[in-house]
């Protein structure tokens, strides 16, 4: 049942340690084939953040594409809502459960947890899951829009007006996120559904790159080099890492090429399913 | 804990720890920090402090608040900030590293960390912050001072690039901002990006990669010098440094 995805995507990513710390614990994964791109960005002592963050990635791609084995991402289901949601939702939420029985069996695993970014393509629509303050940004033409609000106490005062956007980058309470996975027992993924155009360029990036690059910078990289995506993925990871690189920068990178629809209609349906 | 340090006509008078969540200045006797002189209001601003942060704000003072030169009505305060209310003056002094928990690296300021507990919100009582709950690593319990937001670090020198052939000849262009694309989209494009330590050009997209001083150039970046010729799309051009 595929329906064009891996033609009608362009996918790339980049992953750094940075210019300052050792280990990388940001972990991506990119299966575009069943249109599913996934970023995380672990905290925890010693290396667990790595091994938190992997999981949730891990986890994320094997649980979607598992239940798109057997059910279609744009129906809709009791809740409304394409089953794409569910199927973001349902695998974060074991994500969420695997991390946080980790970080209880094992002494240094204690406490761990990760960010969480991910994006479901189907049907010219992507359902966008996010925990946390990994984020999606989506240049349609020139305009550069921040798609995900971060689960941080600065984007609360933000929302609350107790302090202006310019303001927020003199922060010293940046990078307190107030939700993340494996943290509690169960955790809610916020999860959006929205139309996709061609030309569309979507961008997942843990704060290793928004911290450290402007708006308007990732806006003028992506609108000028992104007829070479590659190029313009190892040059976000550059201008990270030239004003001082302070944490580990990733970056996934999705062009939409052409159409993606999902046949309609029992017959068609039942037709795709033998390829 | 952060800190005032109160002085005037460069004598200090006192130091004041910001240990709650509203520390008020004012010439009135109820504010925490009193400054008995005609030029203050009597409520004249308040320092607000969440977590790591402390913000200055006026109350709408006559002669209004200062901070390092600059009239400010709200203004999140940094380390070695210096607050004119009336003639005194208020050096801000954010929270020094504590002392044998080794020296906290930039490293961990940058860290991400989950909050825990209720949040701190203005007018509620300050709550002790619940990060020792997921703090499991070296990290410490007080943040020291960040380094400044980051800035677009440029070279010292701006370059330019004057066109050599073609209908635009003799025409400049100055490279000031950190990309710029040249060449025929969906021809041959190429990008010269401005980094702490130069300019470096990228071929971008095209059958044929740009040609500088005569030699065509791979998929890598590279630096380019004073009075590089550069051909692309059939036009060349030189870089250069402008001014000395």
């Amino acid at each position: 049942m595929t329906t064009n995805l891996g033609a009608a995507l362009e996918v790339v990513t980049a992953t750094d340690p940075g210019m300052v710390r050792s280990h990388n614990e940001d972990s991506i994964a990119a299966e575009k084939e069943i249109g599913l791109v996934v970023l995380a960005d672990g905290m925890g002592g010693y290396n667990a953040g790595e091994v938190a963050s992997g999981i949730a990635v891990a986890m994320l791609a094997s649980e979607v594409r598992e239940a798109l084995a057997g059910q279609q991402p744009d129906a809709v289901d009791e809740s409304g809502a394409p089953r794409a949601v569910a199927m973001i939702r349902e695998s974060a939420a074991r994500a969420n459960a695997a991390i946080y029985q980790a970080a209880k069996s094992q002494p240094q695993y204690a406490g761990m947890g990760t960010t969480l970014v991910a994006a479901l393509f189907y049907d010219n629509q992507v359902a966008i899951g996010h925990i946390g303050d990994s984020r999606l940004y989506r240049l349609r033409g020139d305009d550069l829009e921040q798609i995900t609000r971060d689960h941080s106490l600065l984007q609360e005062q933000i929302d609350s007006g107790m302090i202006s956007k310019e303001q927020a980058r003199y922060s010293q309470n940046k990078n307190l996120v107030t939700r993340a996975v494996g943290i509690d027992p169960e955790v809610e993924t916020e999860i959006h559904t929205y139309d996709v155009q061609s030309g569309d360029i979507y961008l997942l990036c843990s704060d290793g790159l928004s911290d450290m690059v402007e708006d308007g910078e990732i806006q003028a990289t992506l609108s000028m080099l992104q007829s070479n995506l590659p190029l313009a993925a190892r040059q976000l990871v550059q201008m990270a890492n030239d004003n001082g690189g302070r944490d580990n920068i990733s970056v996934i990178l999705v062009r939409v090429l052409g159409d993606y629809a999902m046949p309609k209609g029992w017959f068609a349906r039942f037709k795709a399913w033998f390829g | 804990m952060a800190k005032l340090i109160m002085s005037l006509d460069d004598a200090v008078i006192r130091e004041v720890p910001l240990d709650k969540e509203r520390v008020t200045i004012g010439r009135k006797a109820h504010n925490d920090i009193q400054v008995d002189n005609l030029a203050v209001s009597g409520e004249h601003a308040v320092i607000v402090t969440i977590l790591n942060d402390s913000f200055l704000e006026d109350l709408g003072s006559t002669n209004g608040t200062l901070v390092n030169g600059n009239p400010v009505k709200k203004h999140i305060l940094q380390n070695n900030d210096t607050i004119e209310v009336g003639k005194y003056k208020l050096k801000y002094v954010s929270d020094p590293p504590p002392a044998g928990a080794g020296k906290p690296s930039v490293a961990d300021f940058e860290k991400t960390m989950i909050l825990r507990g209720p949040r701190p919100a203005a007018g509620a009582a300050a709550p002790a912050p619940g990060l020792a709950d997921t703090q499991i690593n070296e990290a410490p319990a007080v943040v020291p001072p960040p380094p400044p937001p980051p800035a677009s670090r440029a070279p010292e020198k701006i370059a330019a690039v004057q066109i050599l052939t073609g209908p635009n000849a003799g025409k400049e262009l100055e490279l000031t901002k950190n990309l710029t694309t040249l060449g025929k989209p969906g021809v041959q494009v190429a990008v010269i990006t401005r980094r702490p330590h130069g300019y470096f050009i990228t071929h971008v997209e095209g059958a044929s990669f740009p040609v500088v001083n005569g030699k065509a150039l791979d998929a890598q970046a590279r630096q380019l010098n004073d009075h590089d010729v550069v051909e692309l799309a059939g036009v060349k051009m030189e870089f250069f440094f402008k001014g000395n």
